[in-house]
C-alpha cells in the first residue's frame, strides 16, 4: 500500500491547520454560513437532519489495520460508536460535532488519512476494483494509476470549484466491472491493445441521480504517459462549459449529452493537443516507481485446496456455502479473497461498530497481511487469506456476525439511510430492506435464486444506485404518502444498463410481495445456468409486468 | 482609493473600474487607468487605445481567451470576475492567458474573492486580488503560505511533484 512520503504528510498537517483556522473564523463570525459551507464541504463535512456528517477518504478503498483501529477510536470517542462504509469505498461518521472536526482530522492525519475533497464540487476520491492486485482476472494492478490520479487531483488549483462533484473510477478487470466505471463522471478501463501495450479506454458522462446515464467512450486507447494531460483537458472543458445555473444540470453527463459524446470528445482532444507532451507527461519511470509502492505481500508457495480446507468442506455444509458465496479465487495458489458481509438482517447496510472495526483489524493482522479493503457494495474484504486458514477465519467471522453467506444474493441489499436519517429522503428505505430480507430468510431458496443485486434509495439522489441494481427500488412521495417504484434490469457492469421502471409504484406493505413475485417468475422462466439478469434480458419486461400487476389488482 | 493585494503585497489600487462606459467614460480623466468589459473594449478599441491612461478589460466566466488572444498586446490589465466564489471558471481562464497566450501583465481576481482561494488563484496565474471590502487584507496575506506542498505543476512551477523528487 502507498506509504506517505514526508511531503504527503506535510501537506496533510498543513491542511488540518488550515481547516482549524477556517473553523475558528466561522465560530468567530468572520466567515458566513455560505462561505464556510463551501470550505467545510471541501473537507468532507456535511450538515444533516440530525448532526454533521464527516466523510473520510479511503483512497481506492485500501486501509491498513492501524487506520482501521484509528477509525474505531474515532467512532468510540467522537461518534456514537459506529462508522459507516459508503458506496464510494469511503467511511462516514454520522454524529461528530462541528467543534471536534479539526481534532478528528488531526487524528486521521496521524495515520495518513483525511477528508480532503470527499464532498463539494471538486474531484472526489478515485475508486477501483476491490479485488485489485489479487484477482487473476486483471490486466495489471490499477492501484498505482489510482494513486497517480489521487496526487494529481489533490488540491488541484484549477479544479477546486467545478460546476458539480466529479468522480473517477478505474478498473483493470477482465471478468467483471466491480468499480462501476460506466457510472462515473470519468471511467477508465485498463486494456491491452493488439500490440500488447497497456492503455486506457476513457468513458465520460456516466452517473446516476436524477438523470441516470451510462458513460460514453470518447477515447478508445489512451497511452499511460498521456493519462494526466488527457484528464486535465477533460476537466478543463468541463470546468469552463459545464452548466452552473442549475445544480441538477451541472454534472458532466449533462454537458456530454447536450454536446453529444462526439463533440465533447473533440473539444477535449483540441484542448489536449495543447497539453500533451508537456509538463503533465507521465514518465515511465514514475509509473514504475509507483508500482513499487504496491508490492505483493510475502506470499508463501502453497497448493490450492490444501487438506484442512478439503476436510472442512466435506464436514461442514454451512462452511461450504459461505466459501462459495463469500469468497473469491485468488491469483496465488493456496490463497483466497474473503468478503465480510456487513449487511446481516436488521442492521443498517454498511454500518460497523467500533468493536467490530477492532475485530476486523485483528483478523486482518492475523490472516491477511494487515490490510483490509472497503467495497462499493458496503462490505469489507480481506484480500490475502491462506486457504488453510479459511475454516478458522470463518468460525471467528460467525462469532462476530460477518459470516452471513449472502454476498451477491438477494439479501446482500445495498440501501441508503433513507427517511430515518437523511434530510433529503422522500421515503424510508431501511424498513424496506428489512422487509425483503425477512421475506427471503430461507437460505436454500436464496442460493437457488443465485447471483442478483437489489438496491434501495430513499430519493432520486440515488445514493444506493437503485438504477443499476438488477432490481432497483426507489422511494417516492405522493401527496405526503410514501410509495415505492420498482425497476428491473439495471446492470453496473461493463455492459452498463439503467434499469427500466416496471409500472406504477407500490405501497410500502406490498414491496416484499412484489419482489417475491418477480423472483418466482424468474425461477419459473429461467434456463439452466441463467442468472436473474440473463433471464430478464432474454424474456424482457412484459411478462414480469403481467405477473406483478395481475397479482396486485 | 481602495487597496488591493498585488504580488503578495498590499498596495493602492491604480485602476478605476468603469461599469457603464457610455455614461461614465466622458467624466473620467483621460489619464486615469481604466477597466472596461471585454465586449465594450472590442467595439471601441481604437478610441480606447488612444487614451493617455492605460486600459484593462474585465472578463466574465463565459469569455473565451481563444477568441481575443490576438489583442492581448493592446490590453494592459485583465480582471477576471468571480460572481460567486464557488464559480471556478476564472481559474481555467487565467491559466490559458498565462500559460497558453503568455500574458505577462496584471491578472486580477475581482468579485467574490476570499482569502481561502488566493493560493489556488496564484498558482493559476493571478498576481493581483481585489478582496471584498469587508475583508482583512493583512490576515489574507497569510493564506498564501497555508499549504506549502503542491502535487501539480502550475504557472510558476513547471514540474509536477514526481519530477521534482530528488
Ligand atoms: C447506507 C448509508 C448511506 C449510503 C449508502 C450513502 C450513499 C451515499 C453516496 C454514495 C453519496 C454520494 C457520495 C459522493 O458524492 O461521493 C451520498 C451522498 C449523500 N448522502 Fe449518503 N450515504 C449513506 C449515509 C448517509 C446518511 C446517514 C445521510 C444523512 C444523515 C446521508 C445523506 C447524504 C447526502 C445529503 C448526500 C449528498 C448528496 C449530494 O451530494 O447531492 N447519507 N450518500
Ligand atoms: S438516496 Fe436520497 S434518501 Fe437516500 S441517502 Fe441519498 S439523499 Fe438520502
Amino acid at each position: 500500500m502507498y506509504a506517505y512520503k514526508e511531503y504527503d504528510q506535510q501537506l496533510l498537517n498543513e491542511r488540518v491547520a488550515q481547516y482549524r483556522d477556517q473553523t475558528q473564523r466561522f465560530f468567530k463570525g468572520e466567515l458566513s454560513e455560505d462561505e464556510f459551507l463551501i470550505l467545510r464541504l471541501q473537507n468532507g463535512l456535511y450538515v444533516q437532519r440530525h448532526a454533521p456528517l464527516l466523510r473520510v477518504a479511503v483512497p481506492y478503498g485500501m486501509l491498513n489495520t492501524e487506520q482501521v483501529r484509528k477509525l474505531a477510536h474515532i467512532a468510540r470517542t467522537y461518534d456514537k460508536g459506529y462508522a459507516h462504509i459508503s458506496t464510494r469505498q469511503n467511511v462516514q461518521f454520522n454524529w461528530p460535532s462541528m467543534e471536534n472536526v479539526p481534532d478528528i482530522l488531526g487524528e486521521l492525519a496521524s495515520v495518513q488519512m483525511h477528508a480532503v475533497q470527499t464532498s463539494g464540487n471538486c474531484i472526489r476520491n478515485t475508486t477501483t476494483d476491490q479485488f485489485a492486485g489479487v484477482t487473476a482476472n486483471e490486466i495489471t494492478d490499477p492501484r498505482p494509476y489510482c494513486e497517480i490520479i489521487r496526487q494529481w487531483s489533490t488540491l488541484h488549483p484549477e479544479f477546486a470549484y467545478l460546476p458539480r462533484k466529479f468522480k473517477i473510477a478505474v478498473t483493470a478487470a477482465t471478468d467483471e466491472d466491480r468499480a462501476a466505471i460506466r457510472f462515473n463522471d470519468v471511467g477508465l478501463r485498463i486494456i491491452k491493445n493488439d500490440a500488447g501495450e497497456i492503455g486506457f479506454e476513457v468513458f465520460v458522462g456516466g452517473g446516476l441521480g436524477r438523470t441516470p446515464l451510462a458513460g460514453s467512450l470518447i477515447k478508445p486507447f489512451l497511452a499511460p504517459k498521456d493519462l494526466l494531460s488527457y484528464l486535465e483537458a477533460t476537466l478543463r472543458v468541463y470546468n469552463r462549459y459545464g452548466r452552473r445555473d442549475n445544480k441538477y444540470k451541472a454534472r458532466i453527463k449533462i454537458l456530454v449529452k447536450a454536446l453529444t459524446p462526439e463533440v465533447f470528445g473533440k473539444k477535449v482532444d483540441e484542448e489536449w493537443q495543447h497539453l500533451r507532451d508537456g509538463a503533465l507527461d507521465l514518465p515511465n519511470a514514475e509509473i514504475e516507481q509507483m508500482k513499487g509502492y504496491f508490492p505483493e505481500p510475502a506470499y508463501e508457495t502453497l497448493e490450492n485446496n490444501p487438506p484442512p480446507l478439503a476436510d472442512a468442506k466435506k464436514e461442514n455444509g454451512a462452511f461450504s456455502i459461505w466459501l462459495r458465496q463469500n469468497t473469491d479465487e485468488h491469483k496465488k495458489a493456496g490463497y483466497q479473497i474473503v468478503t465480510l458481509s456487513l449487511s446481516p438482517t436488521s442492521v443498517a447496510p454498511g454500518d460497523v461498530t467500533d468493536n467490530q472495526l477492532d475485530v476486523i483489524a485483528d483478523l486482518a493482522d492475523k490472516y491477511s497481511f494487515g490490510e483490509v479493503r472497503n467495497t462499493h457494495n458496503q462490505n469489507i474484504v480481506l484480500a490475502d487469506v491462506k486457504q488453510e486458514d479459511l475454516y478458522d477465519l470463518w468460525k471467528q467471522l460467525q462469532t462476530h456476525g460477518f459470516a452471513t453467506a449472502n454476498i451477491h444474493t438477494i439479501n446482500d441489499i445495498i440501501c441508503c439511510p433513507g427517511g430515518d436519517f437523511c434530510a433529503l429522503a422522500n421515503a424510508k428505505s431501511l424498513p424496506i430492506a428489512d422487509q425483503i430480507q425477512k421475506r427471503f430468510d430461507d437460505y436454500d431458496f436464496v442460493y437457488d435464486i443465485g447471483e442478483i443485486s437489489l438496491n434501495i434509495s430513499g430519493c432520486m439522489n440515488a445514493c444506493s444506485h437503485h438504477h443499476i441494481g438488477n432490481i432497483g427500488i426507489l422511494g417516492v412521495d405522493k401527496k405526503g404518502k410514501e410509495f415505492y417504484q420498482v425497476s428491473l434490469g439495471g446492470d453496473a457492469g461493463f455492459s452498463a444498463n439503467v434499469g427500466k421502471i416496471i409500472g406504477p409504484s407500490f405501497n410500502e406493505g406490498d414491496v416484499a410481495d412484489v419482489v417475491e413475485t418477480i423472483i418466482k417468475h424468474y425461477i419459473d422462466s429461467r434456463i439452466e445456468g441463467e442468472t436473474f439478469l440473463m433471464t430478464y434480458q432474454r424474456i424482457g419486461m412484459a411478462s414480469f409486468k403481467e405477473k406483478v400487476y395481475v397479482k396486485n389488482n | 482609493m481602495s487597496k488591493i493585494i498585488k504580488n503578495r503585497e498590499i498596495i493602492e489600487d491604480q485602476w478605476v473600474s468603469i461599469d457603464n462606459p457610455e455614461q461614465d467614460l466622458a467624466s473620467t480623466d483621460a489619464s486615469a487607468n481604466i477597466i472596461v468589459e471585454l465586449a465594450y473594449w472590442l467595439e471601441n478599441k481604437t478610441s480606447l487605445i488612444e487614451r493617455t491612461g492605460k486600459v484593462g478589460v474585465l472578463l466574465l466566466g463565459s469569455d473565451e481567451p481563444e477568441l481575443f488572444h490576438q489583442e492581448l498586446n493592446n490590453i494592459d490589465l485583465i480582471a477576471i470576475n468571480f460572481p460567486k466564489f464557488g464559480d471556478g471558471r476564472g481559474y481555467s481562464i487565467a491559466r490559458l492567458l498565462c500559460e497558453r497566450y503568455d500574458y505577462q501583465q496584471e491578472i486580477r481576481a475581482v468579485g467574490d474573492v476570499l482569502r481561502d482561494q488566493l493560493r489556488f488563484m496564484e498558482r493559476c496565474g493571478f498576481n493581483a486580488y481585489a478582496l471584498r471590502s469587508d475583508r482583512n487584507m493583512e490576515e489574507a496575506l497569510a493564506s498564501f503560505s497555508a499549504i506549502s506542498v503542491d502535487y501539480q505543476s502550475d504557472v510558476a512551477e513547471k514540474k509536477p511533484i514526481y519530477n521534482r523528487r530528488p
